[in-house]
């Protein structure tokens, strides 16, 4: 058991591949990613089989890393008395506009879900109640917490249980035997080391990917990564198991969410935890405009949108009408922000802004993958192993089963857990030496390649070829800028420009370390853009409006796209193509009704 | 301008194999200066704004700050980190503080309900 502290910064400037020391570490259990769903796969693997040695590469520091590092102010699912699992999966149905989802996956998520939330607070995370005990539900089916400390808490855990985690290694690349997975390589930010980690499983936790899209907040001197989502989850898992043939579900059902405005903070709990309602400029409420679709409880995606389309139609601003709080009230909702995010309680107080005088305005965020949201991530068998056997997913890089956040992404890392065991236990192959070496050596060179050529190299920055990318995927693949919506030719367009990208990854430089990590999240960002500009262009219809816009093709069309669209990338040939899978119903009732 | 350092106060956590605004940054994006011996971003325009450098600095040598082109000068927002709790003080632009606190942590709870809601 140990938390293997990073050192500080070391200034390194290797003249040659030989100079960079690689350093090996065998285990059974290769986590990748310590994130929410990072931390539950590891208490699950030490939990059932105390001898297995269970290994965390992390990019950051483990006790304030992704999603989470700031805190969270709610659980937004645990099932309430009365309710059922399947309750819960016809909600996330009916949220994603009837689906498709994979009702197989949601259920068993469903099933693990409560259990995995009742650790945290017996882990120590407050969960608030009422007087006499009861969980306070702060809307349907989400409960409030004071989670501060929300991080810290399940990193604890997890190295309490006996996982070993290695701080500031960054995950670049698989390693792979055949057709399956035997472990993973990343880059030391801090020591400079190539960390290779041979394992007999992998789960892949890497969160999302944000600033794929160039957020509307970003201008030319600062503000780069003032997005709701973690900017430090850049998609690298996606890229890393996409790039060696695991195929990919949904990623064309991005996470757009409304926002609050200049500052992308949380909504919901302004609107969800407050009921304040969504206003127009003429202080008409919007949701009454969709009313025949559920007015404030619409699905998700058309409460994402509807503030977007009353800018449109020249109603915009629009505001979460805080006017008629009480002070109490707002006494209670900045602390569920100071909880959660912080620094809009210090946006506030930077605009002198007093929210029972001035209502909060908001407007729609940039597009993330997130499969804890939205579906984009990984096809997954119930195991949760992806299409390469001995490579697992869970949480935000699982797909297929939307609205899991907080609780379905730990109930998640549980059964990906139990999944690597089962496959374990089967027995497994020695791996063939001779190639994973070659692997080594192969991918030791493409990562630290930016650093060698050096800084003075005439080539092009990580900053310059992120930037590049961001503004071709917002306005060529539907992003804020141009009200999500995008078409065949536009998407074509961004996929000319991926690929000039790709072949340009030839001319990145770094100058230390941590500009090496942004080459490699850069050329991450751009080959999972690639499937994302894949995916839109394959759902020729238009869904889930906001989420996924075709101007071309503006209704939904039921007879050919009720099914999941797909990509597989060819390992060798580096060929990306799509295809579907059909939906299948699982749990009866009405689609489009909770 | 995200994080600020408060050069008076930071001593680059002399002593500690890491600092630990160095250690919280989920970016990456803290480093001790090896000519001042003093914290700095190394790019704000990269800063998320979580604050957890801010919460993690022993000395409260690190200040939030919204960047302009977003929020006005100039307010500040403090954490103040107890064992089990959290305080917040927070100013205005007009000056005006609002102190927040509340408990972050229970005590590692007995064993309580399991299974469905409660
Ligand atoms: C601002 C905000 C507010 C939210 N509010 C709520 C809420 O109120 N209620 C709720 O239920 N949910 C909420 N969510 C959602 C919830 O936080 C996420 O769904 C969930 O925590 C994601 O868990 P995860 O493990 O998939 O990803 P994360 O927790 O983000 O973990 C990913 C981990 O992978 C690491 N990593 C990334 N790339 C690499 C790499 N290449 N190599 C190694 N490690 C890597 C990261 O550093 C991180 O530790 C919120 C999310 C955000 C961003
Ligand atoms: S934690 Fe505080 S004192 Fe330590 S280096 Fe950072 S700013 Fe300076
Ligand atoms: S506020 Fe967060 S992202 Fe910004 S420097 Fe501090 S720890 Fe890093």
């Amino acid at each position: 058991m140990a938390n293997r502290k990073a050192s500080r910064a070391v200034d390194i400037a290797p003249r040659s591949l030989a100079e960079v020391r690689t350093e090996t570490v065998e285990c059974d259990l290769l986590i990748i990613g310590g994130g929410n769903a990072g931390c539950f796969v590891a208490t699950e693997a030490k939990r059932l089989d105390p001898s297995l040695r269970v290994v965390i590469m992390e990019k950051a520091e483990i006790m304030r890393s992704g999603a989470c590092s700031a805190g969270m102010d709610a659980l937004n699912t645990y099932i309430p008395e009365g309710k059922t699992p399947e309750d819960l999966v016809r909600w996330s149905r009916a949220q994603v506009g009837g689906g498709p989802l994979r009702e197989d996956l949601a259920l068993s998520n469903a099933e693990e879900l409560n259990e995995a939330i009742d650790d945290l607070e017996r882990w120590g995370l407050p969960i608030l109640r009422d007087a006499d005990g009861k969980i306070r539900y702060r809307g349907k089916w989400d409960i409030s917490i004071h989670g501060e400390q929300l991080k810290p808490i399940m990193a604890e855990k997890a190295i309490e249980a006996g996982a070993e985690v290695y701080n500031r290694v960054a995950g670049t690349g698989l390693l792979m035997d055949g057709g399956r997975c035997v472990g993973a390589t990343g880059l030391g930010v801090r020591d400079g080391a190539f960390h290779v980690f041979r394992a007999k499983s992998v789960v892949v936790s890497t969160g999302g990917a944000g600033t794929l899209y160039k957020s509307y907040t970003a201008d030319s001197t600062d503000s780069g990564a003032q997005i709701w989502m973690c900017p430090y989850c850049v998609g690298s898992g996606y890229a890393m198991g996409f790039r060696q043939g695991a195929e990919l579900s949904s990623l064309e059902q991005r996470w757009v969410a409304t926002r609050t405005k200049d500052f992308c903070g949380p909504v919901d709990t302004i609107s969800v935890g407050y009921k304040a309602p969504i206003i127009n400029c003429k202080d008409e409420r919007v949701m009454s405009r969709y009313a025949h679709l559920g007015g404030d409880a619409a699905p998700r995606f058309i409460r994402a949108n509807a503030p977007m389309e009353e800018w449109l139609a020249g109603r915009g601003p629009c505001y979460c009408d805080t006017r008629n709080m009480a002070p109490e009230l707002v006494q209670a909702m900045m602390t569920d922000y100071l909880n959660e995010r912080p620094s809009f309680v210090l946006f506030l107080a930077s605009r002198g802004q007093d929210v029972t005088k001035e209502a909060i305005e908001i407007y729609g965020s940039d597009p993330y993958i997130m499969g804890g949201h939205t579906m984009g991530g990984f096809w997954v068998d119930m195991q949760r192993m992806t299409t390469v056997p001995g490579l697992f997913a869970a949480g935000e890089t699982a797909g297929g089963n939307p609205n899991k956040f907080v609780g379905g992404c730990a109930a998640e890392g549980k059964l990906a857990a139990r999944g690597a065991i089962a496959y374990m236990a089967a027995g497994l192959e020695k791996p063939d030496e001779a190639a994973v070496s070659a692997q080594v050596e192969s991918e030791k060179a493409r990562v630290f390649a930016p650093l060698l050529r050096g800084k003075d190299y005439d080539g092009v920055t990580p900053t310059e070829m992120k930037e590049r990318l961001q503004r071709l995927m917002d306005e060529y693949a539907g992003g804020s800028s141009q009200f999500y919506r995008t078409n065949e030719e536009r998407l074509d367009y961004a996929l000319r420009h991926i690929k000039m990208l790709q072949s340009q990854f030839a001319y990145l430089k770094a100058a230390d370390l941590h500009d090496l990590m942004q080459a490699n999240e850069t050329m991450d960002r751009v080959d999972v853009a690639e499937a994302v500009v894949h995916h839109l262009k394959a759902r020729r219809e238009t869904r889930w409006a906001g989420w996924q816009t075709r101007s071309d093709y503006p209704g939904r069309d039921d007879a050919n796209f009720d099914c999941f669209v797909e990509t597989r990338r060819d390992p060798v040939t580096g060929e990306v193509t799509a295809f579907t899978r059909p939906y299948e119903q699982l749990v009866p009732g009405d689609r489009f009704k909770a | 301008m995200p994080p600020r350092i408060l050069t008076e106060k930071c001593n680059g956590c002399e002593g500690l194999p890491e600092s630990r605004c160095e250690e919280a940054c989920p970016g990456n994006l803290m480093v001790v200066d090896a000519a001042t011996g003093k914290a700095r971003c190394r790019c704000t325009r990269d800063c998320w704004d979580c604050m957890s450098c801010t919460k993690a600095c022993p000395r409260a040598a690190i200040e939030t700050r919204i960047p302009y082109q977003l929020g006005y000068h100039k307010a500040s927002l403090r954490p103040i980190m107890g064992k089990d709790h959290i305080t917040w003080k927070c100013v205005d632009i007009h000056g005006v503080e609002t102190t927040y606190k509340y408990r972050n942590r229970l005590a590692a709870a007995p064993a309580i309900r399991t299974g469905k809601g409660v």
